[in-house]
């Protein structure tokens, strides 16, 4: 059978093109391989670098996928930047959401959201707060905004369009080879 | 191409241009008749359509505000997205995935063969399988239909491979391709299927049928069909004799126009089209057009769905390929000792990244979701078509206070499960998670079901008009120059996808009304 290739292929051009803001441009220059810790939230139009990074990690807890880095998450929540600077309301709910949640976690583990260690302690907040407009605004979008990444479908094994290539006749639509023989 | 005028009173105005209406447009033109056809969204060809789920969604998708309400599952995960139909020139024969089956001869006379099911409002048609047998022979050879006329079935793809191999332990035996209105061979001026994965969002190859580069542009080659894309319907009205007149639509540039009219018919899909007759509402038809029986909008079927995703140990590659790529049609004789009336085809389907992260369990999150769409390699998929149960209260409404860009009030979908639907879909997630397992399956997902893609019922057939919105020709039982032409018109639903069924009844329709306009009748 023919094989996805999973290795990473993007670079900086990707990344800028898959980015729905130039806003934090400058913050990717020569960083590939982002993490949430590093200072790519710095130049943010209106919400603070704290802010950022908590929606980020929000993004990998709620859309946990271990082969993704996360660069990805970091592309996902980006937007919510640009989209706060222009509506203020927008922004009030993300604060007040993000501050909810650094309460909640300081209360019971004594730390704020981003720097509660374990996965499944950051998830026993987002449970807390799973039915409000803060969180769902917040996963509805990144149901789209992760998924609709064309870098990240290698990663599960996805090709993405096919026309160019000439479908699939000729690279694999029918060339499963372990199914019973029976 | 013909232009016609708006003052032309000797037209014939269809609204809408998918499976319908683009298909009576074209028969009608064929035969000399002079057509217009209203079409709300805007023209793309195949080269213009993207491989890409969001960006084809964004291209085509029917995307004006709707609401659902009811308790089925898609009120609630899409609650404004009741369907995912389109609106563009082809409608939904440019999603649409080619699925091309025959209605059973039962499925005409459900209320007979079903008998009395609480709550279902069954009804027999008021035309027989032996009435559309020779329209479906001639929808079958005018699109190209698979395992018909001689046309080989297509090649079985990895996830049809999946399922065959399933379908063979759990000892079905109607297993097969398809009979797809997707060419396996050089026809009609169109290439063979170049397995591009991407049927749902417009075939690029054309390979598919669709009314956009078929039947439309054959029937304005003849000079008498005028297609008039970005408008959109928003009246029908009739003069004192209660005879229909023309169609007041909304042109792309936002005015308001009239199209005169000798006969109009309506070709909107099962949503648009009660919409357009309860918002034609006049003194004289005061509950809405054509609706002294009081079944315009209800009735509403979208067939029992869902789907079965399965998790293998290697990978499948499923978005390769055909979307629908093959049939299990064992389960959908009527075979009430399963605990349900009716019956359900099991088809494959695949989706890409996209698209089945919101899809495969709507609102999902967390490491639950996540372990499924990190099988997405190594995924099979099925979906689930079964005959639903025609219900009174499943209906289409105006919107009391919601209205659309041109301050017509946006339809509102009702819909709640009758319990034969439920017992049907429990029985297919079942069947298709053992199919799966039988051959390996380390995980299986029972998906519940997406926007409606089969909109029925809204204005069905009759026999008697205090029963249902038109007769036996589509014709409606009010207004005598006002013609249904699309699902709407199906009295009940049957097991199998719509579409040849749709066409079937257009080419009818189409020698139907040239004959009574040739009496002089129309």
């Amino acid at each position: 059978m023919r094989l996805v290739d999973k290795r990473s292929k993007y670079n900086r051009r990707t990344v800028l093109k898959g980015m729905a803001t130039g806003a934090p441009a400058a913050a990717f220059a020569g960083s590939m391989g982002l993490s949430i810790e590093d200072a790519w939230a710095d130049s943010g139009k209106a919400l603070s670098p704290a802010t950022m990074k908590t929606l980020a990690k929000m993004a990998r807890d709620i859309y946990p996928h271990d082969f993704l880095s996360d660069h990805f998450y970091i592309v996902a929540v980006m937007p919510w930047d640009e989209k706060a600077a222009q509506d203020d309301a927008l922004k009030g709910v993300i604060e007040a959401g993000v501050a909810q949640l650094d309460s909640l976690a300081t209360t019971r583990f004594k730390a704020p959201y981003a720097g509660v260690g374990w996965e499944e302690d950051r998830v026993e907040l987002l449970e807390e707060i799973e039915d409000s407009e803060f969180f769902q605004r917040i996963r509805g979008d990144l149901v789209v905004s992760l998924y609709n990444q064309k870098e990240a479908w290698p990663k599960f094994g996805y090709e993405g369009s096919s026309f160019e290539h000439g479908g699939y006749l000729h690279r694999g639509f029918d060339d499963i080879d372990w199914l019973p023989e029976d | 191409m013909a232009n016609f005028d708006l003052n032309d009173d000797s037209l014939v105005v269809i609204i809408g241009s998918g499976a319908g209406g683009g298909t009576l447009g074209n028969e009608l033109a064929q035969k000399g008749i002079k057509v217009v056809i209203l079409e709300a969204g805007g023209r793309y060809e195949k080269e213009d359509f993207i491989n890409d789920e969001w960006e084809s969604f964004a291209q085509l998708g029917w995307r004006d505000m709707r609401t659902g309400s009811g308790s089925w599952q898609v009120a609630t995960d899409f609650p404004n997205l009741p369907a995912w139909i389109v609106k563009a020139v082809g409608g939904s024969t440019t999603h649409w995935a080619g699925a091309s089956l025959r209605f059973k001869e039962h499925e005409f006379r459900t209320q007979e063969t079903y008998g009395n099911i609480t709550g279902a409002n069954l009804l027999d048609w008021p035309i027989t399988l032996a009435d559309l047998e020779p329209y479906y022979e001639k929808a079958e050879d005018k699109m190209g239909v698979t395992r018909t006329n001689n046309i080989p079935g297509l090649p079985p793809n990895n996830n049809f491979k999946v399922m065959a191999a399933g379908a063979k332990r759990m000892g079905y035996k109607e297993v097969h391709t398809g009979r797809m209105a997707i060419n396996s061979e050089p026809r009609d001026g169109r290439g063979s299927c170049l397995q591009l994965g991407f049927c749902f969002q417009g075939c690029k190859s054309g390979a598919k049928w669709s009314t956009l580069y078929t039947e439309i542009p054959k029937g304005e080659d003849t000079g008498n069909l005028e297609v008039r894309p970005n408008s959109m319907a928003i009246r029908i009205e009739h003069d004192d004799a209660g005879k229909a007149t023309g169609v007041v639509y909304v042109d792309g540039d936002g005015n308001t126009q009239r199209q005169k009219a000798r006969v109009v018919c309506l070709a909107g899909n099962s949503i648009e089209s009660p919409r357009l007759l309860l918002n034609s509402a006049s003194n004289m038809f005061p509950d809405g057009l054509a609706n002294s029986s009081g079944e315009v909008g209800r009735n509403y079927m979208r067939h029992v769905t869902g789907s079965v995703y399965a998790a293998f140990e290697k990978p499948v590659h499923f978005y390769r390929g055909t979307v629908m790529a093959g049939i299990i049609r064992d389960e959908s004789e009527n075979n009430p000792g399963r605990g349900f009336v009716g019956g359900y085809e099991l088809e494959t389907l695949s989706l890409g990244v996209p698209l089945m992260a919101a899809f495969m369990k709507p609102g999902g999150w967390g490491r639950t979701f996540t372990s499924a769409l990190d099988q997405y390699e190594n995924l099979a998929g099925m979906w689930i078509v079964g005959e639903d149960m025609p219900q009174q209260t499943n209906r289409i409404t105006l919107h009391s206070t919601i209205v659309d860009q041109n301050e017509m009030p946006v339809a509102d979908v009702h819909y709640d499960d009758h319990p034969n639907d439920v017992m049907m879909r429990n029985h297919a997630y079942e069947q298709g998670s053992a199919l799966y397992k039988s051959v390996g399956a380390v995980a299986t997902y029972p998906t519940p079901p997406y926007p409606s893609t089969h909109n029925l019922g809204t204005n069905r057939m009759s026999e008697k008009a205090r029963d249902g919105v038109c007769n036996k020709w589509g014709q409606t039982h009010d207004v005598s120059n006002l013609f249904i032409s699309d699902g709407s018109q199906f009295t009940t639903g049957a097991s199998c996808n719509p579409t040849l069924t749709i066409v079937a009844l257009a080419i009818r329709q189409a020698d139907h009304i040239a004959d009574a306009m040739s009496r002089k009748d129309l």
